[in-house]
């Protein structure tokens, strides 16, 4: 370009003839060939850099390839296309380098639906990586897997999905539950195989997948509710405990699901109590009292479970939950219990402009119906200056729907410094919501009017003009007294300037002309006088008013209206030009015209039905409260319907869990992998029932005791010691009330386990280890303090082998205190310890306790992973004594479950000096592994570790305090003797179980 | 559920997009720009909008856009949550969520997009697990990166997705051992012309600082836990053990994080730390207005208050202002017509005032209303509420960590009408 520029200056030196334009023609023609030239150039660049990607790309130097692909994610981001990239990106699946893989997969999920046969080179990648021994590489190459939108890898997909259902890992289960939705998206036709793995996929307990599962089956058959049935008390238990997205989503599916199953819980004739706070501090049992007392109508009590284990998520700092909480509430709670969710709802709006948008709008919808739910929070929808418009405008219109006789002037208070706001759209909305609550509340019309017509000499336009419409429709309601209004507002007509407001005041000046009939006149008189400088709706309202007098007061009018129908009829808007015609055919009796005149009295001055003024949000309940569709009051595509209650209550027993499918595979690894060995100590037939007590309390979570009627025969007729994990006891036979404290405070432990034994997890070891459930073999009872020593204060423990409830690293204990003397002790409890730094969780102080009575109390005791005792004082009120807990080595420890090579794993890792190991002679009872395992489980507390060799017996554990792993191995010689070896970083701990083991195992 | 996302600055540009289905053309934000242009103000862009094929839910943070595309019905409070918590993620990364550092942070943004969503489902949005997938960049890191050619993707895999404390990355360790806890209590209230309370309430929030090594368990007790009206969790916060006992039972996230929300009731009082005399009229004749206003202590509890500043927004018609200031410094910026007067430290011997003219544009009728008064303060060493951390106890770990509890009172929206 500079060069043809040169040749055009020297050229222009030149010319000044003909030749020198021909010169000048030839110049421009170079310079378009030179620019041509440079365009090509510069799109050769634009090649040359993503030849430069390439090259960088196909280097072997790692560094150089990540940067490249650093810049080709840029460039995707900002929307470029970088699709000429893509062979050779996809030779970069398969790099070591993880961010450099992960970039790859970034482009691969980005460009595989345009280039669908390159695409196809990486799937070999994928289905390798689908093997892998890490879960997280086979999540994630699922995931990627999944995402290449490439109709042929359909059945590769399918397949991929099917075989990750099952993996051992819920992470894995959880990616498999989201590619499921991919899939399905990207072919339709897969949907009834797709049905099948989220059938299984929802009987899942592992609360990672719940939330996945329940969005797939959510968008791929939302109408099988019939797959919910067996789950639906295991989702309420679970939810909890599930991620915070995953909560949103199943809460949203089971307010469908319950509104198909349960009957309404709104009386027919229920009288609603606004003010009905006391509910939200009442337990849930009195509740239920009121309910059997006051109603013949019962709630189901899964019903019940449902709204029970919402409620803490009204708590959550994940503004959805709380919304969603509330929705379910709103839809499915007996109407006094709804008042709960308000003040969840109120604070959301100390949260985001965007959050308190959607929650004012839920909000405006929910007031309508019930005042009483936000009426003591009122204040908090006051308006600030800073509130964004369409902020303002929700407040004031919840404002409006909460007036009421009480509280109006405050309100109206309210509203008249909202009128003065610079926001000029707000302060029309305001004066509107003025004349809504005029019409509601009858008592304040007048007040309400009057402040309405002295905003008439307000300054501003918009305020006046929103006030005559406003005043119009309220006196179209009652137009009877106010023909002092009227009178005013003719007064004020000179000064008034919008059309609208001057259209209104015509209007109402016509109607009502025979309340004023000296200024109606004169008001058409000064009309006909600026007729045509007036804007064309006031135009047409002059036309009106002109017939309407016409035909009332002809004498006085009639030349006026000549007039001004001769003004109109060359008006230049042929809206009034053909108005103009039609009213005076209407109203001038001429011979032509037929016979309408005579109807022109009931035409133009018939009594018009009074606007209704109510709240724009009065539909929305139509939908279900926080969906889309109810924010934008249409139905958003995918909307699903929420129907009506049954009239009839459709079968209850749909949602029993009877005998858990035996598959075990889908159990989660917690506590499963061992069950079937730990078992074996039981006599065979009752292994069936044991597994399935020990299943269906574990899904049970918050220990609701409806859930579980037919585990409860299951658990009835069993030794009570030997099984620990017990759902209710509502009709258990007779038992001692020991063993019912017992049972109980079990019970808790179960509750509360789960979060516990996730926490004792230490960090270092690989997460595929994990605790088990504790193993529960014969529980040996120690004598803490002695009757006679105790001066009829006697105790015992024995170790429960649960987690402890009070902190990860304590063994649980658990005292039974008898009082054995003939008066009652009073104010047992803990007294000085030693050593002093010694950490025990005391059990809370025994105010009581009766002659011949005993009790069980769990206390804590952190051994610090020694066998060192804890001493301490037990105390009554008058004395104390010293007492001490003495563990036995196998107490220290809490079972484990791994995998057969993870054990092997771990043991290469614990060689040398963290081996301890000696052959053992074993009794001859002792030589099947069913008598092994109860030999080594009665001694230690660990886990079976399945081993694939007959003459191998493995167990796992890992210690309380430090959670050092503990690996014992059994290796069957001939005849009866066995090497026996204990893998740990604590030698002595190893030394001390070793002989242990040795002794139990030689006795018979 | 979320489609797309689009990254939208102040004057309309997309910066940045990212999709989890399909791809889904720039062209559907058009419907946006189209609702900014009608909207004038950005902060009055309704957050759900409608096109024919989408929906589109947007947030506004500092001054960028994040638009997300929906094709089917979802909560939008589901989707709204989850984009604060993407902006929410790039804050704690990048120290700001502006458009310069995620412009600079391109690739760590993307890998971040691609973790916290699988097929527009929120998959990993705890900070703790994310950093250990993808760690925050730091200036050291980044020259020791570029030396090298190591990266910033994290190569352990994060164990915390995996357990029931996800909240919690694994194998925390530090030399240090310490706990530091926020007391923060923001006072909302409206106070009217003369001085009344129009409305006022307390809330709160507990700001933690936790770094300790290994597992630890902690549980935090308050002095008067009934003063507490509504409360909100992070999800560590074990709320049965709330409901039973009323003390605050966690395992904690390693670093900052929000512990807890509170409102204090309504029915109790509110102490009204300061108490704000004034006067602005404009007069009918001549195009000119006067201001004054003092400020003093009402109820501060014996202490002092600090950081005072006044913001009031003007009307349109206010030119320019001639006013002076007893202490601190007054500016008035005439583009947005926002007076703020900088106060600092409230002497309560000599109270702070400010006063003099006010400049109207001539022709234009005098302004209707007078604007309200925006009230920032900052009250140290003081819960407003006379909430009090009573103890903190630390299991599950031997050492002894150093802990601190520091209580500061804020004015929240705090409003005064004239």
């Amino acid at each position: 370009m500079i060069t043809s520029r040169t040749t055009l200056d020297r050229n222009d030196e030149m010319c000044q003839t003909l030749v020198s334009l021909i010169w000048c023609y030839v110049a421009f023609l170079t310079s378009l060939q030179i620019k041509i030239k440079f365009h090509v150039i510069n799109s050769k660049s634009s090649v040359l850099r993503n030849d430069d990607l390439k090259e960088m790309l196909e280097s072997s130097k790692e560094s150089l390839k990540l940067e490249a692909m650093k810049r080709i994610v840029g460039l995707i981001a900002k929307g470029k296309n970088a699709s000429e990239l893509f062979p050779a990106v996809v030779k970069n699946v398969a790099s070591k380098n993880i961010e450099l893989k992960k970039l790859v997969y970034v482009y691969l999920v980005r460009y595989a639906e345009e280039q669908q046969d390159l695409a196809l080179l990486s799937i070999s990648t994928f289905q390798r990586a689908l093997k892998d021994p890490n879960q997280f590489i086979r999540a994630s190459a699922l995931r990627v897997l999944s995402s290449i939108r490439v109709p042929i890898i359909v059945p590769i997909m399918m397949l991929a999905i099917k075989e990750a259902a099952a993996d051992l890992s819920p992470y894995v289960r959880k990616t498999s539950a989201h590619a499921i939705q991919k899939l399905y998206s990207l072919d339709p036709e897969q949907k009834e195989q797709l049905i099948e793995v989220i059938e299984k996929l929802l009987k899942d307990k592992s609360t990672l997948v719940a939330g996945s599962v329940v969005m797939a089956f959510e968008e791929v058959c939302p109408d099988r509710i019939d797959l919910i049935h067996k789950n639906y008390r295991k989702l309420c238990n679970l939810l909890v405990d599930v991620e915070e997205w995953g909560q949103v989503v199943i809460i949203s599916m089971l307010t469908r699901y319950a509104r198909t199953q349960f009957i309404s819980p709104w009386k027919e004739d229920a009288v609603f109590d606004g003010n009905n706070e006391k509910t939200f501090y009442e337990s849930d049992s009195e509740e239920k009292k009121d309910q059997t007392e006051n109603k013949p109508y019962i709630m189901d009590p899964d019903h019940r479970l449902l709204l029970r284990n919402t409620k803490p998520l009204l708590q959550s700092r994940n503004t959805a939950v709380v919304m969603s909480v509330a929705q379910l509430y709103w839809h499915l709670a007996p109407k006094h219990e709804v008042s709960i969710v308000t003040k969840s709802l109120v604070r959301l709006l100390r949260s985001h402009r965007e959050v308190q948008y959607i929650v004012l709008q839920n909000i405006a919808t929910m007031s309508i119906q019930r005042k009483g739910m936000f009426e003591p929070f009122m204040k908090s929808f006051y308006v600030r200056s800073t509130d964004a418009t369409h902020i303002k405008t929700l407040k004031l219109e919840i404002l409006t729907n909460l007036a009421n006789e009480a509280n109006i002037s405050t309100i109206l208070r309210e509203f008249q410094t909202y009128v003065k706001s610079q926001d000029k759209a707000f302060a029309a909305a305001t004066i509107q919501a003025i004349g809504r609550c005029a019409t509601n509340i009858s008592e304040v019309t007048d007040t309400c009017l009057n402040g309405l017509v002295l905003l008439l000499s307000n300054r501003d336009e918009t305020v006046v003009a929103e006030s005559v419409v406003v005043i119009k429709k309220l006196l179209q309601t009652q137009p009877t007294q106010h023909s002092e209004i009227i009178k005013h507002m003719a007064k004020l007509f000179d000064n008034i300037t919008v059309p609208m407001a001057r259209a209104s005041i015509l209007w109402l000046m016509g109607e009502y002309c025979e309340r004023v009939p000296k200024i109606a006149p004169d008001v058409l008189r000064k009309m006909a006088k600026t007729f045509t400088a007036e804007e064309d709706i006031v135009k047409l309202q002059t036309v009106n008013l002109a017939a309407k007098l016409y035909l009332i007061n002809s004498k006085q009018t009639k030349l006026l209206t000549q007039y001004i129908l001769n003004l109109g009829k060359y008006d230049q808007n042929y809206d009034i030009r053909d108005r103009t015609r039609f009213i005076r055919q209407l109203i001038v009796p001429n011979e032509k015209s037929g016979a309408l005149n005579k109807y022109a009295r009931r035409i133009l001055l018939a009594p018009k039905p009074a606007p209704v003024l109510e709240s724009s949000f009065k539909d929305r309940d139509r939908y279900q409260l926080g969906t889309l569709s109810h924010s934008l009051n249409i139905k958003a595509s995918g909307y699903q319907e929420l129907c009506d209650w049954p009239a009839v209550a459709p079968d209850q027993s749909v949602r029993n869990v009877e005998v858990i499918d035996p598959v075990k595979e889908w159990a989660p690894s917690v506590g499963k992998a061992k069950q079937p060995k730990s078992d074996k100590f039981y006599s065979d037939d009752e292994d069936e029932k044991e597994d399935e007590g020990s299943e269906s309390s574990g899904s049970e979570g918050s220990g609701s005791s409806s859930s579980s009627e037919g585990l409860c025969q299951a658990v009835c007729g069993k030794d009570l010691v030997s099984c620990p994990h017990i759902g209710p006891l509502r009709d258990a036979s007779p038992r001692s009330d020991n063993q019912r404290v017992y049972f109980i405070s079990t019970q808790l432990l179960q509750k509360i386990k789960s979060r516990l034994i996730k926490s004792t997890l230490p960090s270092r070891v690989s997460c595929l280890v994990q605790v088990t459930t504790p193993s529960f073999g014969p529980v040996k009872t120690y004598e803490l303090l002695h009757h006679m020593t105790g001066k009829g204060l006697s105790a015992k423990y024995h170790f429960p082998r649960q987690p402890c409830l009070y902190q990860p690293s304590m063994v649980a204990v658990q005292v039974i205190l008898t009082n054995s003397s003939d008066h009652s002790l009073e104010e047992i409890h803990i007294g000085d310890r030693n050593p002093a730094s010694l950490n025990i969780h005391c059990f809370n102080t025994i105010e009581r306790l009766e002659p011949e009575a005993s009790v069980t109390v769990s206390m804590g005791v952190d051994f610090s992973d020694s066998t060192q005792a804890a001493n301490f004082q037990l105390c009554t009120n008058t004395d104390q004594f010293s007492v001490s807990i003495q563990p036995a080595v196998g107490e220290l420890l809490m079972p484990s479950t791994m995998a057969e090579q993870d054990f092997i794993k771990e043991q290469g890792k614990l060689q040398g000096m963290n081996e301890t190991s000696q052959t053992v002679t074993m009794a001859t009872a002792n030589t099947s592994s069913q008598a092994i395992s109860k030999q080594v489980l009665s001694v230690a507390n660990v886990g079976v570790v399945s081993s694939s060799q007959s003459n191998f017996h493995r167990f796992a554990g890992r210690t309380v305090s430090s959670g050092a792993l503990v690996l014992v191995t059994l290796e069957m010689k001939e005849s009866s003797s066995a090497q026996l070896t204990i893998n740990t970083e604590k030698s002595v701990m190893a030394s001390m179980l070793l002989r242990d083991l040795k002794q139990a195992l030689a006795q018979v | 559920m979320i489609h797309s996302l689009f990254l939208i600055n102040q004057s309309g540009d997309i910066f940045l997009e990212k999709h989890w289905k399909s791809v889904i053309g720039r062209s559907v934000c058009d419907y946006f720009f189209e609702a900014k242009e009608k909207a004038v103000d950005p902060e009055n862009v309704a957050p759900v909008l409608q096109t024919p094929h989408h929906y589109l839910i947007s947030i506004l943070r500092g001054k960028l856009f994040f638009l997300s595309v929906i094709q089917t019905e979802v909560p939008p409070l589901f989707v709204i949550e989850f984009l604060h918590r993407v902006a929410d993620t790039f804050q704690d990364y990048f120290g700001d969520c502006s458009e310069g550092v995620i412009k600079d942070n391109l690739v760590t943004v993307y890998e971040l997009l691609e973790e916290m969503l699988d097929n527009g489902f929120p998959l990993a949005t705890e900070s703790n697990v994310l950093k250990e997938m993808i760690r925050p960049p730091t200036i050291l890191r980044s020259v020791v990166n570029t030396l090298t050619g190591g990266s910033n993707v994290g190569d352990t895999l994060p164990t915390g997705q995996l357990s029931n404390i996800p909240w919690r990355r694994a194998g925390v360790k530090y030399t240090n051992n310490e706990a530091y806890f926020d007391v923060i209590e923001e006072i909302d209230a409206i106070l009217d012309k003369s001085g009344t309370t129009v409305c006022a309430e307390i809330q709160g929030v507990i700001e933690a600082c936790v770094r300790l090594t290994g597992m630890p368990d902690l549980t935090l007790s308050f002095m008067n836990p009934r003063l507490l009206d509504d409360v909100s969790f992070h999800p560590c916060v074990r709320f049965k053990r709330w409901e039973s006992e009323r003390v605050l039972s966690f395992i904690p996230p390693d670093g900052n994080f929000t512990l807890m929300t509170y409102h204090v009731s309504s029915q109790n009082l509110v102490a009204i730390p300061v108490y704000v005399k004034q006067n602005i009229s404009f007069f009918e004749t001549g195009p000119c207005g006067r201001l004054d206003i003092t400020i003093g202590p009402k109820q501060t509890m014996g202490k002092t208050v600090e950081g005072l500043m006044v913001t009031i927004h003007m009307p349109k018609a206010v030119l320019s202002a001639n006013l002076t200031a007893t202490q601190g410094n007054y500016s008035y910026d005439l583009a947005t017509k926002v007076l703020v007067w900088d106060i600092g430290k409230l002497n309560p011997q000599k109270l702070p005032n400010l006063r003099g003219s006010l400049s109207m544009q001539a022709g234009v009728p005098r302004p209707e209303e007078n604007p309200s008064l925006n009230i920032e303060l900052k009250i140290q060493q003081l819960a407003i509420s006379g909430l009090k951390v009573s103890r903190l106890d630390m299991y599950g770990e031997k050492y002894k960590p150093f802990k601190g509890v520091k209580y500061v009172t804020k004015a929240g929206k705090f409003q005064v009408r004239t």
